[in-house]
């Protein structure tokens, strides 16, 4: 902490992955050949944090590298990977088969701040007089759009760093800001380039909204089959239109397994399964209900066979609820990518299961 | 009936009891976002009004079709009559949606002559504080209780029981925060060096000051244009006049929720972190002396059988399958353990809370397979509150 600022991230900007050789890779045959930046969005809690992390690594296959970036203070990456806190520079997390490498990155706003500041103003020692006095905190709380730039700038940077003419960077992954925020946050740059009409700043704010816009960026929303995360997923992809930026997929995560075929779903919604026959597969099962004897065993079967109809018709509004959620989505004319849900949640190892989701679906 | 899963002690929330006592003037639901806290907030406020109660829901951001169903269509910050209650209902149900923006103009103008409020509302500053800056919500909720409060007490049929909502933050004890955090930066030393820098001390001090805010504010100004610079002066000036201090505002609002009458429902969904951000917050309410009324564990999956575990239908199912006869059967039997696995992870999340709280009542509301989106699926989830 009382490390001199510059001391402390003096590596940051350029030169953090001078060690590692750099290779160029031709672009793979997936949905989204000639990306370089996968920005991901989606509702709070749908797994943004997880689908970023399962991209990067699903990028780094075949040898390739990819930075994994956070800009929400969060550590929601250091969690997933269950590593220390990041510091505000480039780690490597994760190697994944075939010798690639994911590297991360949590951005903090202040620092990215100084940095900024001394980059294009070379404040030199007015910038620590600057954080005494709690300037840096009061620029980055009141005008959240200072953030922004800060951020969205540091993502450039890494999209665009080059070693020896290759770019360092297979692919750069960001876990952005909700849905709700999205629009704002990218398009920040917008305002920036109209407010400053000339010179280094504009210039850098022009530079980052043609990346924003261009074939190497994609915008991916994650979402659920719920009714509040897909009306924020359509919401989101209108707005992201109306400003010009790229849509990319839809992934909708935590897809329950479907266990009831279609006409066995209808009759139930219908009302219409037979308890007879359900009662006669339970007694052939041997499940008679409790009860020793014969006709408490029958009345406890009958409850069985009750509940498991009333189950089955549950089972069966759900289904047809993601199934008018899941057409909502179709209609938003994007690739849709399904993640299933894991039973023991997200951790290191059933993130590698989503990865090869990912990959078998051609996202990465 | 299922089996009861909870351990014996462990106390059942008693909704009915907290609704109906006439000390309860204020319900809080608290908890991480998409819980349900507007659900629960909506429905407890709806089983109130049914019950003979006079109640104003204050719900924040909710489902569309919830809006509709609720008659919240037009969000001018006023509350309205919600109609279709059952027939014979003695009590009556008015709900509103908050306007943040709205709100803190009102704030300003109620406190300000109608001059200074001009100046205060045409300021680009407060424009952008008052719809985007993170915490404002939370405090407006807050502020908005207030003024619900004082119009109950002044009129002599007014409501006689509030339910409030709480924003969407991504944890729970941003509610309680936000506002002493917003506060702290109004009433922050950066603002006040900028706002008024000859208070700051004494002549030798003064020009060391000087000399450092001159580079801060150039430099500053660069970035965030002389304008928003002097925007912000004028606008924590205007404040200052009106509150004397931001954060005094921000306390005395807080202490609002330390009033007798006031209890909390802490919601969560029995997955790790929902139960997590809901053991934060009931410890803070303890720290805080505030009355906690009790955990609402939402959508939980129960099973509609009784007495057949996960195991025994796998196996069943499996029998089935091999002799491949019966598939009907198997089919459902598949679903049953599905249904069981679930409900044992969502036991065993859940037991962990209950664990370290284990004086804190709780009431499991299942998990509807469709949406909550209309009055009757309110009032089921009211039924299933009460049933605990
Ligand atoms: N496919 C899945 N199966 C099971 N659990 C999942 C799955 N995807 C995500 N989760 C769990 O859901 C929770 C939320 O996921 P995650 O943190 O990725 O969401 P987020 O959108 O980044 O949230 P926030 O908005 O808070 O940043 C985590 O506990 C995660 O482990
Ligand atoms: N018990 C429940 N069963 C089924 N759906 C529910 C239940 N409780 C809430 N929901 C649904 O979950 C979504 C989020 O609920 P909401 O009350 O808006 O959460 P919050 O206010 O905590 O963000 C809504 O679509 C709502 O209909
Ligand atoms: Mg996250
Ligand atoms: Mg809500």
């Amino acid at each position: 902490m009382g490390e001199p600022y510059r001391e402390r991230h003096r590596d940051t900007w350029l030169n953090t992955l001078d060690a590692v050789p750099v290779v160029e890779h031709p672009p793979r045959d997936t949905d989204w050949a000639g990306v370089r930046l996968h920005v991901v969005t989606g509702k709070g809690g749908t797994g943004k944090t997880t689908v970023a992390a399962a991209l990067a690594l699903a990028l780094a296959l075949d040898g390739r590298r990819t930075l994994l970036c956070e800009v929400e203070d969060r550590q929601g990456i250091a969690q997933l990977f269950d590593v220390a806190p990041l510091p505000y520079a480039e780690r490597r997390i994760a190697l994944s088969p075939g010798g690639g490498e994911v590297w991360a990155l949590s951005i903090e706003p202040k620092a990215a701040l100084l940095e900024y500041l001394d980059l294009f103003y070379h404040l030199g020692r007015a910038g620590k007089a600057l954080e005494k006095m709690g300037a840096i905190d009061f620029a980055a709380t009141i005008a959240p759009g200072i953030r922004d730039v800060l951020l969205t700038g540091k993502v450039y940077e890494a999209v665009r760093r080059r070693k020896a003419g290759t770019p360092v960077y297979d692919a750069v992954v960001l876990d952005a800001p909700p849905t709700g925020r999205i629009g704002r946050f990218l398009n920040v740059n917008e305002s920036v380039r109209e407010l400053a009409r000339a010179g280094p700043v504009h210039r850098q704010a022009g530079s980052i909204m043609a990346l924003l816009r261009s074939p190497m960026t994609v915008v991916h929303l994650v979402t659920l089959l719920e009714d509040m995360p897909v009306q924020e997923t359509e919401d989101g992809t209108a707005e992201l239109r109306r400003m010009g930026l790229p849509v990319g997929g839809i992934v909708i995560n935590q897809v329950r397994e479907q266990i009831l075929p279609r006409p066995v779903l209808s009759e139930a919604l219908a009302g219409r399964l037979d308890p007879a026959p359900v009662h006669a597969g339970l007694r052939a099962a041997g499940l008679t209900g409790r009860g020793h004897r014969a006709l408490a065993a029958t009345a406890g079967t009958e409850l069985m066979t009750e509940g498991l109809i009333a189950q089955a018709v549950d089972h069966g509004v759900r289904v047809a609820l993601e199934n008018r959620l899941r057409h909502r989505l179709t209609r938003l004319e994007r690739p849709l990518y399904e993640i299933p849900a894991l039973s023991g949640g997200i951790d290191p190892g059933s993130l590698y299961r989503t990865v090869s989701v990912l990959r078998e679906q051609g996202m990465a | 009936m299922p089996v009861d899963p909870w351990p014996e002690d462990q106390p059942r929330l008693d909704i009915d009891g907290l609704l109906d006592d006439p000390t309860t003037r204020v319900v809080v639901c608290c908890g991480a976002g998409g819980v349900g806290k507007t659900t629960i907030a909506a429905a407890s406020a709806l089983r109130a009004a049914e019950r003979g109660r006079r109640v104003v829901v204050l719900t924040i951001d909710p489902a569309r079709r919830l809006a509709q169903a609720l008659g919240l269509e037009e969000l001018d910050n006023v509350p309205r009559t919600v109609e279709g209650l059952l027939p014979g209902t003695t009590g009556r149900l008015d709900a509103m949606t908050l306007d943040m923006k709205r709100t803190f103009d009102e704030v300003i103008e109620t406190h300000a002559t109608p001059q200074k409020a001009r100046q205060i509302l045409e300021n680009p500053f407060y424009q952008a504080l008052s719809s985007s800056f993170s915490g404002t919500q939370e405090y407006m909720a807050m502020e908005k209780l207030g003024q619900l409060r004082a119009r109950a007490e002044g009129e002599p049929d007014g409501w006689d029981l509030i339910v409030v909502d709480t924003p969407p933050s991504r944890s729970a004890l941003d509610f309680l925060d936000a506002p002493g955090r917003l506060g702290a930066f109004l009433d922050g030393r950066f603002i006040k060096v900028l706002s008024a820098p000859a208070k700051v001390g004494g002549r030798a001090y003064l020009r060391v000051v000087s000399a450092a805010l001159g580079t801060a504010t150039s430099a500053l100004s660069k970035i965030l244009g002389g304008q928003m610079l002097r925007d912000v002066q004028t606008f924590v000036a205007a404040l200052d006049t009106m509150f004397g201090g931001f954060r005094e505002r921000a306390d005395r609002t807080y202490r609002l929720l330390q009033e007798p009458g006031t209890q909390f429902l802490v919601v969560a969904v029995p997955e790790q972190d929902a139960l997590r951000e809901a053991s934060y917050f009931v410890d803070r309410l303890a720290l805080e002396k505030m009355p906690l009324a009790g955990l609402v564990l939402n959508r939980v999956h129960t099973p509609r059988v009784e007495n057949l575990s996960a195991d025994r239908a796998s196996a069943a199912a499996e029998e089935l399958q091999e002799t491949g006869e019966h598939p009907l059967t198997r089919q459902l039997l598949q679903v049953h353990a599905d249904r069981m696995h679930r409900r044992e992870r969502e036991l065993s999340v859940a037991g962990r809370f209950t664990g370290a709280h284990p004086r804190v009542p709780v009431v499991h509301v299942p998990a509807h397979p469709g949406d909550v989106h209309d009055l009757e699926a309110l009032r089921q989830i009211g039924n299933e509150l009460a049933k605990g």
